[in-house]
């Protein structure tokens, strides 16, 4: 185990996966000579060439669609998408094409394409660059949807992206390049389905993904601390398909769920988690569950309004607070 | 272009002719469902361009007016047909419908559905073919219309850019759905819009097979060579509406009255007629010929044929039993 950035993770993972397979290309806005907004792909260019490392022009849906098309014949296409913002103008590509053509041609073609993209909200980037998109992919039949919240995910997820023949689109969160964290030495591929215990408990699950991960384990030591309630961490990095079995079990374990998302809540994370709670094991449950969420609000530029609209630890910790009425 | 050839060549252009206007039945019939797009009228486009290209190397991708497209790169009009009968026998297994024509094992890469969003992916085809360093083109029909998407823009500079092997045919049948071209479009000649990216271009009467056969040939030499994509304009006139639901109120009759006399089947027989390569009888018994054939194979097959399992709907969605969907343990 070595311990390094998380953007250190997707370069390490985009390195190894240039170098095994030749079909497998790099492409997005300044990826190339600049090596990437946020460094994740620093140095592939003198590496790889601009044949595989490829600067593409600030057309969003014209090169998402480019590399669809490529992928149809082989090629394995990481797109970068500089802001998940900018996912919007590659909607059409992304959903009419990637994530239905394997159905609509009876499984002739497939779309083997990686869409990276950070999410969510950084420091006063105003309305146009704060957009937490994840639930709007995952509501998407036909494309996968991952969000790391470690360094070791976001390598070992990216590994398998590249090899799976499905379209998976990777969330990723922009003030979360410089976290460290470890990560094995060794090749690793993280499944692409499933859920994992951040922190075990008995009280109350929490449920988190991505930044909203830490939030919980933030939260779940301030409850240990303070009040006694052992909290479990759930950290969903797997959006779509959801782990139905990982929710379940953990619910059954602590009788008690509170979803974080950084996102708006309608038709979010939150609800679907809790749908899949009603479905799976609602007698199990002690109290009703809650979600915690951003307002209902395109985020604002002024920095305490913004830190208003976006919920944090604290938040996650009253949610529990008025849950157990301490 | 050879007596035999051009002979083959009439036949598989009233074939499409036949087979589109037995789709326009079926659809009457309601044997076919959902959207259908006719392609009557603007046969010497695809014929004539595909007939330059090289049915066993290059690829073909086009919109959701696909049908004659994929029968002449080589579809089974059989299959075709069962697709738009919904069966499991289709093309697409009954998944796609008329829109979305697959047959991938002959490279027709598909039809697709949004207006203008094969651009990229023909660009992104003739990348995947750069990258292996091959000699196949990919072929990319679209219609007038599409072009006032921004995937056109988008998809010409990064060709142009990066020199990729793509070759645009733009079918101008003068409407966007039902809006004619100069109500819709600052320059109405297609082919002088794509100067803008220094991709060279040229308009040729789309319903003459042999001119159109001629100007492909040109622009295919060019893609093949190495030198990057080409766009070729072809001026042409659906006979039917834009797709089944539209009522055609929209264009006068004296233009379509005009457009008729330059049918491309009949102006190409007469042409093989007055060579003396072809008798009036010998078009009649051809004509005769191929509506047996529609009849009594085409329909046969897709109405005998089953339907896809109900069972089966979740197929498709997903890869099946990928291992790395489980981070590479099998």
């Amino acid at each position: 185990m070595t311990e390094i950035m998380f953007w250190e993770a997707v370069l390490r993972a985009h390195d190894e996966e240039l170098a095994n397979d030749p079909m497998v290309l790099v492409m997005g806005e300044d990826v190339g000579v600049v090596g990437g907004t946020y460094k994740a792909t620093l140095g592939l260019f003198d590496k790889y060439g601009e044949e595989r490392v490829i600067d593409t022009p600030i057309s969003e849906n014209g090169f998402t669609g480019l590399g669809i098309g490529a992928s149809f014949l082989g090629v394995r296409p990481i797109i970068e998408i500089m802001s998940v913002n900018f996912a919007w103008l590659a909607m059409d590509q992304i959903f009419n094409t990637a994530a239905k053509v394997r159905y609509m041609s009876g499984g002739q073609l497939e779309a083997p394409v990686v869409i990276r993209s950070p999410g969510g909200t950084a420091h006063q980037l105003g309305s146009q660059h704060s957009a937490r998109m994840e639930k709007v992919f995952m509501g998407i039949a036909g494309l996968r949807v991952v969000t790391p919240s470690s360094p070791r995910q976001a390598y070992g997820l990216l590994k398998s992206a590249v090899r799976c023949n499905d379209p998976v689109f990777i969330n990723e969160h922009e003030l979360m390049y410089n976290m460290k964290g470890e990560v094995p030495d060794e090749e690793y591929f993280h499944p692409l389905e499933g859920s994992e215990i951040a922190r075990p408990g008995r009280d109350v699950t929490l449920f988190g993904y991505n930044i909203s991960v830490h939030w919980c384990l933030q939260a779940a030591e301030l409850l240990s601390k303070h009040h006694g309630i052992e909290a479990e961490v759930i950290d969903l990095y797997a959006l779509s398909p959801l782990d139905r079995a990982g929710i379940r079990d953990s619910v059954s374990r602590t009788h008690r769920a509170v979803i974080v998302e950084e996102a708006e809540p309608m038709v979010g994370v939150g609800a679907e988690v809790m749908a899949i709670i009603n479905e799976e094991c609602f007698f199990e449950l002690d109290a009703a569950p809650v979600r915690v969420s951003a307002l209902n609000v395109p985020i604002p530029y002024n920095h305490a309004l913004e830190k208003a609209a976006l919920p944090d630890a604290n938040d996650v910790v009253e949610a529990v607070r008025t849950m157990f009425g301490v | 272009m050879k007596v035999a050839d051009k002979k083959r060549l009439l036949r598989e252009m009233l074939f499409a002719r036949r087979f589109e206007e037995r789709c326009y039945e079926a659809y009457v019939e309601r044997n076919i469902g959902g959207f259908l797009h006719l392609y009557p009228g603007e046969e010497a486009c695809a014929h004539g361009v595909l007939e330059a290209a090289d049915l066993d190397k290059d690829y073909v991708i086009t919109s959701y007016r696909d049908h004659v497209h994929a029968i002449k790169w080589g579809a089974d009009p059989r299959k075709v047909m069962a697709e738009l009968y919904a069966k499991e026998t289709g093309v697409s297994k009954g998944r796609g419908g008329s829109m979305h024509i697959f047959d991938v094992k002959n490279r027709f890469m598909g039809g697709y559905a949004l207006v203008g969003g094969p651009f990229p992916l023909a660009a992104g085809i003739a990348k995947a073919i750069q990258m292996k360093q091959g000699k196949e083109i990919c072929i990319c029909f679209l219609g007038d219309a599409a072009n006032n998407q921004g995937t056109f823009h988008e998809s010409l500079n990064m060709a142009k850019l990066w020199n990729l092997p793509v070759f645009y045919v733009c079918e101008n049948n003068l409407y966007g759905i039902g809006t004619r071209i100069d109500r819709s479009t600052a320059v109405v000649d297609q082919y002088k819009r794509v100067s803008a990216y220094n991709i060279p271009s040229a308009q040729e009467d789309g319903q003459d097979v042999e001119k159109v056969y001629k100007a492909a040939s040109k622009a295919i030499k060019h893609v093949r060579s190495g030198k990057g994509p080409y766009f070729l304009e072809l001026m042409t006139y659906r006979y039917r509406g834009h797709s089944m639901s539209d009522s055609n109120a929209y264009r006068a009759r004296a233009e379509e009255r005009m457009w008729s006399k330059r049918d491309p089947i009949i102006m190409f027989r007469d042409r093989l007629v007055e060579d003396g390569h072809l008798t009036k009888e010998e078009y009649t018994d051809m004509d005769t010929d191929i509506l047996d054939e529609i009849e009594n194979e085409v329909i046969a097959f897709a109405n005998e044929s089953p339907e896809p399992p109900v069972s089966e709907v979740e197929r498709y969605v997903l890869a099946e039993n990928d291992p790395w969907v489980r981070g590479g343990v099998q």
